[in-house]
């Protein structure tokens, strides 16, 4: 199994429509919410594990001791400070170890995002403003900053770490890409490598000439494509077509396979332009508040957390449907 | 010398370079285990079918693709490993493209280029690259796994490769619309503008360290040695909701300071 419980804070469920982190950017005195979002997939035709008789498999945490499945709140974290010993340590404590930081990014430099050398990208994420009264000083901020063609440099603290990043704006939408931090980075010497060697003229002659018959203005994306993708998806579409190892799924029943059908692109549209896109009846994906089935199970489960709904860990999408409709939520 | 992670040969049109790839990031992560509340063992990941609670071995499953339609088309091992490239040692230079041709979020790993060989080779096509000031684009295959990369040469003159994130991978960010609403107010936007000014400066990563990671490692620290961790409550902050007074308040503040 690629994964052994250690994974740090990340949720089992992908990119769903519960944004990553939510606070606030601080721009001087101007303080506006924003929710952050991936903007990166980490995979475009992901695949799923499914058992021989093709049904599909979900991840669960299981206590080898007590020989049977966990929910999230039996789970604790805890750090390994000796042969099967561990510090437990709290969510709460997590978070109060850093209660600013935690809760904004604080801009409080601007550079020339070109300065930033390319080693220091790490992943790329999109900021939505969090709520109506938060949109003009999100577009005022994104206006500025693209006008000035500056990056806005802060830390902040999402989900158990600490992250530098390089907020930019483009497009009137505000990203924010996290950058290693500077001792994440090897020297070059660390690695081991080899500096100051002599190169001799006439060698670095022969490969300029080799390089300027290469040279071109542009990138072609074409050769950023991945060739396995397009081979894949054309044995996917080969077989749906031909009807042939074709299934109908079971129904969603986890919040893993749920979250991951959700189109990444429809839920930052939903969220950058909430007015132009009020959920036409019908309209799928669309979610009312009302509409409790069109909901994820780890939504569902939040809002039962909420409510206090007594033995919802082990209840599954429809029981929690039923028992928050029967709590009035 | 630290362990080369992959050799290879650089292609440059006719010109070959022998290589060595080593990792540029070090992970310095504070890594936690989940643990049963009950007993403190650490949890495990199982595979389960749903419907029956089943636990599926790794080795038993298969590979499968669901459409937002949820029809699920099985893959078998076999059409699988087809897809996989031919194995190869060679990383093919493609083009050269000026360095902003490309896109900051395309950049995923960092690794350095060392000499496989004769070390003269490939400091004298470091010079060239950095001569130019382009930005090799290579295509690869490393451990049954195509890669993208950008050739490059390091502030100190080490050559590197940072591999690139598949096109597709990346949303692009001219579809996505961006809030719309009254227009802005033009004096707001200039009083912004001179609070990004006097917040200009250069970049120095030097400059930030990740401190939360130290305060976990504290934090552990002194919970293992039986100490009472006190909470520090959380502050809120509040937001000034006129946008002009707490940009003009921002700058006073700001002009002050300088």
């Amino acid at each position: 199994m690629p994964s052994d419980g250690n994974e740090g804070l990340e949720p089992l469920d992908g990119a769903g429509a519960r944004s990553l982190w939510s606070g606030s950017i601080a721009f001087g005195l101007l303080s506006l919410a924003v929710d952050l979002f991936p903007a990166v997939r980490s995979e475009v035709l992901p695949l799923k594990l499914v058992d021989s008789a093709h049904r599909l498999l979900t991840r669960r945490y299981f206590c080898p001791q007590h020989e049977r499945f966990l929910a999230r709140d039996e789970i604790v974290r805890g750090y390994e400070i000796g042969e099967g010993e561990h510090v437990l340590v709290a969510d709460e404590e997590l978070e109060s170890l850093a209660p600013e930081k935690s809760r904004a990014i604080e801009l409080g430099k601007f550079v020339d995002a070109a300065e930033i050398d390319p080693m220091y990208f790490k992943r790329s994420y999109v900021l939505t403003p969090a709520e109506n009264e938060a949109n003009r000083a999100y577009r005022l901020l994104a206006e500025t900053m693209e006008r000035s063609g500056r990056a806005g440099i802060a830390t902040f603290v999402m989900r158990g770490k600490e992250y530098l990043v390089a907020l930019v704006s483009e497009n009137g939408v505000l990203r924010a890409e996290t950058l290693r931090f500077h001792d994440e980075l090897r020297r070059p010497e660390e690695a081991g490598l080899p500096l100051g060697v002599t190169a001799q003229p006439r060698d670095v002659d022969r490969y300029r000439r080799a390089i300027a018959k290469l040279a071109a203005d542009e990138i072609d994306r074409d050769e950023l494509a991945d060739t396995r993708t397009a081979k894949l998806r054309a044995l996917i579409e080969s077989k749906l077509e031909r009807g042939v190892d074709v299934e109908r799924a079971a129904a969603a029943d986890e919040e893993q396979d749920e979250a991951e059908i959700i189109d990444l692109m429809e839920v930052l549209k939903r969220r950058l332009q909430p007015d132009e896109r009020e959920p036409a009846r019908g309209d799928r994906g669309a979610t009312r508040d009302d509409d409790l089935e069109g909901r994820s199970r780890a939504e569902l489960y939040e809002r039962a957390k909420a409510l206090g709904v007594p033995g919802r860990s082990k209840m599954s999408k429809d029981e929690l449907v039923r028992a928050l409709r029967e709590a009035g939520g | 010398m630290a362990r080369a992670m992959w050799k290879g040969v650089l292609a440059i049109g006719d010109e070959r370079v022998a290589v060595k790839l080593f990792s540029a990031v070090q992970d310095r992560a504070v890594r936690f285990r989940l643990l049963h509340a009950d007993d403190g063992v650490p949890v495990q990941q199982r595979l389960v079918e749903p419907e029956s609670e089943e636990i599926v071995e790794y080795a038993e499953t298969q590979r499968a693709f669901l459409t937002p339609e949820r029809d699920l088309v099985a893959l078998r091992p076999d059409e699988l490993e087809s897809l996989e490239p031919e194995p190869s040692r060679e990383i093919e230079l493609l083009r050269f493209v000026p360095a902003a041709a490309v896109d900051q979020r395309w950049y995923d790993r960092p690794y350095y280029l060392g000499p496989d060989g004769d070390s003269r080779e490939l400091a004298a096509l470091a010079a060239a690259v950095r001569e130019t000031g382009r930005i090799g684009i290579a295509r690869w295959v490393m451990r049954k796994k195509e890669y993208r990369g950008a050739l490059r040469v390091a502030d100190d003159g080490v050559p590197m490769l940072i591999t690139l994130r598949p096109a597709e991978e990346v949303i692009v960010a001219s579809e996505l619309g961006a809030p719309t609403g009254k227009p802005l107010d033009e004096r707001e936007i200039a009083m912004a503008q001179q609070l990004l000014t006097l917040l200009e400066a250069r970049f120095d990563p030097t400059q930030y360290r990740d401190e939360y990671r130290e305060r976990v490692l504290e934090l552990v620290k002194a919970k293992a040695e039986g100490k009472v961790v006190r909470h520090e409550a959380p502050r809120r902050r509040r937001a000034e909701p006129d946008l002009a007074k707490a940009l003009r308040e921002s700058l006073e503040a700001e002009r002050r300071r300088a």
